[in-house]
């Protein structure tokens, strides 16, 4: 580990060599880097990244939009199953805050899942009925029960897992890891979003939620399409050949040369640059998005969805090759899992939407000695009530739940084989080991070799960091 | 390990420009040429205040609660004061560096007795030990915060050169270079500077005929003459407007959850409106802050008052009430505060501020003034949140005309409906609270609404109310408010303001370059009665501003960021004034004003990505991003194009245009490779050079293709041509033109995939579609896209 950081600080040094001797344009943006770190040298040596050794050098996060029920798929709790149809006792409910949905209800009716949980793996660990082909994965997984939050509506709860607030003005985690880390492919943006969407109730996403805020533009999530614009206008217009868009480029980096030669403003050096990496963007995307050379054995893994553009399914298989080429974070979200009626039927699409293809990431990670560098992350904003919305009626629903909900993570540093947390046998409130959600924030910096505290940002005057004023990394769950 | 190290950690594309970011950095008075050279006499507000206040002041600051040790060092008293149990040591000893504790602690080894300590992971600099040394044996003079202290005009400083300076500015500047061993540039050549003046007044670029007018009239008062027309061009007050929606956060939807359309745009036309018959900024500020509040308001200071409701307001059902009523107020005294005070109110709304003097007790007592307004936090959908004005058709026929409410009068609707602000009845009066910790649901003492004190003390017999508070703002002993608005116009005609950080006039904010000049043309704002066009011609008269950014090599290596004002502006221009421009040089732009936001080229699909289902029984949102397809509506002024706030256009985006979702006051002007798709691909792009090609074949005065390119790069860049630039062109023109002439079809499908804007006749594909990429060429050029 202390040889990585010296190895680290020796290349930077070769940087700085490169900068120096200002050799074409890549050299001179690094100069102003340089000198950007120079500028501020108190801090300058405080700010290098990584701090420390990285476990994890990329991420994919897998996002639940809308939150999945804990009680539905992870959390087993027989005591509800009992108890079916009883009133939530005062004594667990503590008279804590509930959304505006279900605050005025009369009665709050404790309900136990329909779905049926088994023990698996080497700990044996409940995993429900929907979920099979997650259950085999199992011992790969680091599954934390005692997840919680402080927003309790959709929109507030995604933008503070996304952002460390719960109000919009923050930049995303992705951000964050593109302004801190850089990318490992100069042909591909750090930060990729893919969307997919399932059979259930939707709640919107906002673009914000991968926005970089205060930090500079480049470090927005750009969102990778379906169809035939995967990148927004990255197709050249019909009757504009690669011959012909190549030609253009020459022309229009001479005539940039020819006015930075007058004005003698490197940003026109930068923007020639720009114009090749649009370029080359527009062969390396196209690329990645077609997998059509996969071998039927990706397919066989993923399932058939994954030939299926724009489906959870495909997203998961692009995620594996956005990693494969040192893509940062891959952010996906799957949306639709907001039960608050039917929260039976609807968790089970949405688990069939995403449970063979989350377990074949995992596998197809591991199988190409990507697992152990790179963090999955699977999970919501928050989790679900253990009591029914509305009248107990055969279709019932369960309202959203801040205060325990469950995620797992695989790979990147993190134990395997590993069931963090505890609920209370109501599945209300955490019996032990709480993870507040700056808490996995600081944990996910940490793995990628950031300490989350040092890690800050400077505007209006305050430094920002992604945790804001709290977080402690979980060091229970670290490998 | 080997490819990792091959990209620098701060970007993806690895040699992005980092430039415009780094200069919130820049702290020191004259850093940037005499680095570690202690200043012989030390400043306190320009060396040491800076240091104490990022490294020192979080626990050794304003912040009570937070205090360590029982010491201050923002204040004399707290800094000299005597320490410890036994009362025998002291921070600082004024003339006594060995006596300072302060000295000693900073230059600690052992980490338990070191400050700042290692767990803050701050630490100072041999140079900045250096200063503060220096500055204890001085005498540790303090002094106040400069942006506190009520601004005078200074004499103009004595110039080497006065028969360079066309007016006050330029002696300032030049005092300035002149100690920073630099000289000013030569001024710009006419065609440059005419490119240059119209973007920073108009948003657009010159005419034919205002260039050929300019360039020709060689009568000394030519420029004058220019400059004066284009202030009274209403495309002022659009140009105007751009900027104040960013800070007023104006949208065209709520911005939570399902992102309902809202109807502001009455507002914003009265902005603009507003802008252009120049009404002075202090009656400009007060009709938003507190319109309803004036004797005998009318329906147009009322209107004016939708200021204070551009905010994001919930939809979304299950939110608690109290909670989103309660970020609404907040919103409202955020943005006073960094629009109009430039201070970060918003750290004091948890904990005391940790380096301004603002308690939380006082942004609570700033939040009383918004916080009497009969709203709520959730407002369900399709209803317009109260309170809100109807303006009915005779109003729109009346006093109130310049709204292009066609649409309005067209229909049978009789009224729109427009949030303004509104008081609560003196019976129904809510009390203000200080929330403990900024939670809605933990309040705690009564507050009456008052003013921060340490900016000017408020005004017994003031109306506590808004109406009182735009008086307090606007009092001539207010040190903030003419210093943040004459610097902010600043930024918007020299692209960096003199206080780098417009938003941040505090502790922790960047000093001025040029303090004298600041507060010389902030006291000279208010004498001549908040005149923004008056304020605007003395900046673009000024030599500074005329100056050139060619050939500015020693200039540039001397000054990178051109804080020194020794040569032309070269940046970036914000993407409105890109596709304003683009539209305008094809001649496809529609100068229309006002009336409901438009909806330009967007590529299919991006809105129902992330919106939820369609529901037949739920009015959920707007799903679908439906494009305009009337020309009338197609080619407006970007300043028109619809914003949802939860997925803004694609194009704004890339440029870094913000989101809307808070007050922003300053952009950056970043280099990315989604900005070259955008001007390579953009259908609004290749329109526009399908069209221009056309019409530059369709003129009878041009017949050769080497006019036509001419005559573009005229329009386009607006300057002639160089031999060598327009060879470049006129071969990538013959190339291309012989390519389609062996391939008529795929010219024609070039053609006629660019843009349904109609063209009457297709009779010479190749040289159209060759002449069409050529100008495309040319809007993709550095130079067409920055100002220069």
């Amino acid at each position: 580990m202390e040889n990585d950081i010296l190895q680290h600080h020796l290349l930077l040094n070769r940087r700085t060599f490169l900068a120096k001797t200002a050799i074409g344009i890549g050299s001179l943006a690094m100069g102003s880097l340089l000198q950007a770190c120079q500028r501020n040298d108190s801090e300058a040596v405080a700010s290098l990244l990584p701090h420390f050794a990285p476990k994890a050098k990329r991420v994919i996060y897998l996002f639940q939009s809308g939150a999945p029920s804990q009680l539905e798929l992870f959390d087993w709790k027989p005591k509800l199953r009992e108890m079916h149809g009883q009133e939530l006792p005062a004594s667990i409910r503590l008279g804590q805050r509930l959304t505006g949905m279900t605050a005025n209800q009369k009665s709050f009716p404790l309900i136990g899942t329909k779905i049926d949980f088994r023990q698996y793996g080497e700990q044996g660990t409940w995993i429900s009925d929907l979920l099979p082909h997650t259950a085999k994965i199992v011992d790969e997984l680091c599954i934390i029960k005692s997840m919680h939050t402080e927003a309790i509506n959709h929109d507030p709860a995604v933008t503070f897992f996304q952002t460390g607030h719960q109000q919009p003005g923050r930049p995303a985690i992705g951000s964050w890891m593109s302004y801190g880390l850089g990318s490992e492919n100069a042909n591909l943006p750090a930060f990729v979003v893919l969307l997919s969407r399932g059979k259930g109730n939707i709640q919107p996403l906002a673009s914000r939620v991968w926005g970089s805020a205060f930090l500079p533009s480049i470090h927005q999530g750009v969102q990778f399409r379906n169809g035939k614009d995967p990148v927004l206008y990255l197709k050249d217009a019909s009757g504009i050949d690669s011959m012909t868009r190549r030609t253009m480029l020459d022309k229009i980096r001479n005539l940039n040369q020819m006015h930075q030669d007058a004005f003698a403003d490197p940003e026109t050096n930068t923007r020639i640059g720009q114009y090749e990496m649009a370029y080359r963007m527009q062969t390396s995307v196209p690329e990645l998005m077609d997998v059509s050379k996969e071998p039927d054995s990706t397919f066989r893994l993923y399932g058939a969805d994954a030939m299926v553009p724009g489906t959870y399914a495909a997203n998961c298989l692009l995620a594996r090759r956005l990693s494969e080429r040192g893509v940062r974070f891959v952010q996906l979200y799957h949306m639709g899992w907001d039960a608050h009626s039917d929260v039976t039927g609807m968790t089970s699409r949405l688990a069939k939407d995403v449970d063979q293809a989350s377990a074949a990431l995992v596998l197809d990670l591991k199988q190409r000695g990507l697992l152990e560098d790179t963090l999955v992350i699977w999970g919501g904003e928050f989790g679900r009530t253990n009591y029914g919305q509305g009248a107990l009626t055969d279709n019932y629903g369960r309202d959203h739940h801040p205060r325990c909900f469950t995620i797992w993570m695989a790979g990147g540093g993190v134990k395997a084989g590993m069931v963090y947390g505890e609920t209370d046998e109501f599945g209300y409130n955490i019996k032990e080991k709480p993870v507040h959600v700056h808490d996995f924030q600081a944990t996910l910096m940490h793995l990628m070799g950031i300490d989350h505290e040092r890690f800050t940002y400077q505007y209006q005057g305050r430094r920002f960091r992604l945790t804001d004023v709290s977080g402690n990394v979980v060091h229970d769950i670290l490998a | 390990m080997k490819r990792w190290s091959s990209i620098p950690p701060a970007g993806w594309a690895g040699i992005l420009a980092l430039g415009v970011i780094l200069l919130s950095g820049y702290l020191g008075r004259d850093k940037a040429n005499k680095k570690d050279v202690l200043p012989a006499q030390v400043d306190y507000n320009f060396d040491v205040r800076p240091i104490l206040s990022d490294r020192c002041y979080a626990c050794h600051g304003p912040d009570e609660k937070k205090r360590e040790a029982g010491l201050r060092l923002d204040t004399p008293e707290g800094a000299f004061a005597a320490l410890g149990e036994n009362k025998d040591h002291f921070a600082i000893v004024p003339g006594h560096p060995e006596k300072s504790a302060l000295l000693d602690r900073i230059n600690q080894t052992d980490p338990e007795e070191l400050m700042p300590p290692p767990s803050t992971h701050l630490s100072l600099s041999d140079y900045e030990k250096a200063l503060l040394r220096r500055w204890i044996e001085q005498g540790a003079t303090y002094a106040p915060h400069w942006a506190f202290v009520v601004p005078v005009k200074s004499p103009l400083p004595k110039v080497n050169n006065p028969a360079w300076c066309n007016n006050e500015i330029d002696y300032f500047t030049l005092d300035k270079m002149t100690a920073m061993g630099l000289q000013p540039a030569k001024p710009a050549d006419k065609a440059r500077l005419l490119r240059r003046v119209c973007f920073d007044i108009t948003g657009l670029p010159p005419s034919d005929a205002q260039r050929a007018q300019f360039l020709n009239d060689p009568a000394p008062d030519a420029y004058e003459r220019l400059v004066d027309t284009l202030l009274q061009s209403v495309a002022f007050g659009e140009r105007m407007a751009m900027n104040w929606l960013d800070l007023a956060r104006y949208s065209d939807t709520h911005g939570y959850q399902d992102d309902l359309p809202r109807i502001m745009w009455p507002w914003r036309d009265w902005v603009v409106k507003a802008f252009n018959e120049n009404i002075p900024y202090n009656q400009f500020v007060s009709w938003q802050l507190a319109g309803d509040l004036l004797p005998n308001a009318t329906k147009e200071q009322i209107l004016a008052t939708g200021f204070n409701r551009n905010h994001k307001i919930t939809q979304e059902g299950g939110v608690i009430d109290e909670e989103y009523r309660t970020e609404y107020v907040a919103d409202r005294t955020n943005t006073f505060g960094k629009a109009f005070m430039g201070l970060t109110m918003e750290c004091a709304r948890c904990h005391d501020h940790k380096f301004d003097p603002i308690t939380t007790k006082e942004y609570y007592s700033l939040f009383a003034f918004f916080n009497n307004v009969p709203e709520s936090g959730f407002v369900p959908n399709l209803q317009t949140p109260k309170p809100w004005m109807a303006l009915t058709k005779s109003d729109l026929e009346g006093k109130l005309h310049f709204l292009q409410a066609d649409s309005l009068l067209k229909t049978d609707k009789d009224t729109l409906q427009l949030m303004v602000m509104q008081q609560n009845p003196p019976d129904k009066q809510r009390v203000t609270r200080l929330l403990s910790r900024g939670q809605y649901d933990q309040p705690t003492d009564t507050l009456q609404p008052i003013t921060p004190s340490h900016v000017l003390s408020w005004q017994e017999g003031s109306p506590a109310n808004r109406l009182g508070l735009s008086q307090w703002l606007f009092d001539a002993k207010n040190p903030l408010t003419a210093r943040v608005t004459v610097n902010r116009i600043w930024q918007e005609i020299f692209g960096r303001g003199i206080v780098s950080t417009p938003e941040n006039f505090g502790m922790q904010g960047a000093l001025p370059t040029h303090p004298a000049l600041l507060d010389w043309l902030a006291v000279d704002f208010q004498e001549h009665g908040w005149d923004l066009k008056r304020l605007i011609r003395q900046m673009v008269f000024s030599a500074t501003y005329q100056q050139s950014a060619e050939d500015s090599r020693a200039s540039r290596e001397a000054d990178p960021e051109n804080i020194w004002l020794s040569r032309g502006p070269h940046y970036r221009m914000p993407y409105e004034f890109i596709r304003d421009m683009v539209l305008s040089t094809s001649g496809l732009l529609n100068p229309a004003m006002g009336g409901p936001s438009v909806k330009p080229y967007q590529p299919p699909g991006i809105w129902e990505e992330i919106s939820t289902e369609k529901t037949a029984n739920a009015f959920r949102g707007e799903f679908t991003y439906v494009e305009d397809t009337l020309p009338e509506r197609m080619y407006r002024r970007s300043l028109y194009t619809y914003n949802k706030r939860t997925i803004p256009p694609p194009t704004h985006l890339s440029f870094d245009a913000p989101m809307r979702d808070l007050c922003e006051v300053r952009r950056s002007a970043t280099s990315t490779p989604l900005q070259a798709l955008v001007m390579l691909n953009d259908q609004q792009v290749l329109e526009a050079a399908r069209v221009l090609a056309f019409r530059l074949l369709q003129r009878q005065d041009l017949q050769k293709p080497e006019k036509q390119i001419e005559a573009a790069f005229l329009g386009i860049a607006g300057r002639t041509a160089r031999k060598e630039e327009l060879r470049q062109l006129l071969d990538f023109y013959k190339a291309e033109a012989q390519r389609f002439q062996d391939n008529p079809a795929s010219a024609l499908d070039l053609l006629r995939a660019s843009g349904p804007f109609p063209q009457s006749d297709y009779s010479h594909p190749a040289q159209q579609a060759a002449l069409m990429l050529t100008v495309q060429i040319m809007y993709n050029l550095d130079e067409v896209i920055s100002k220069t």
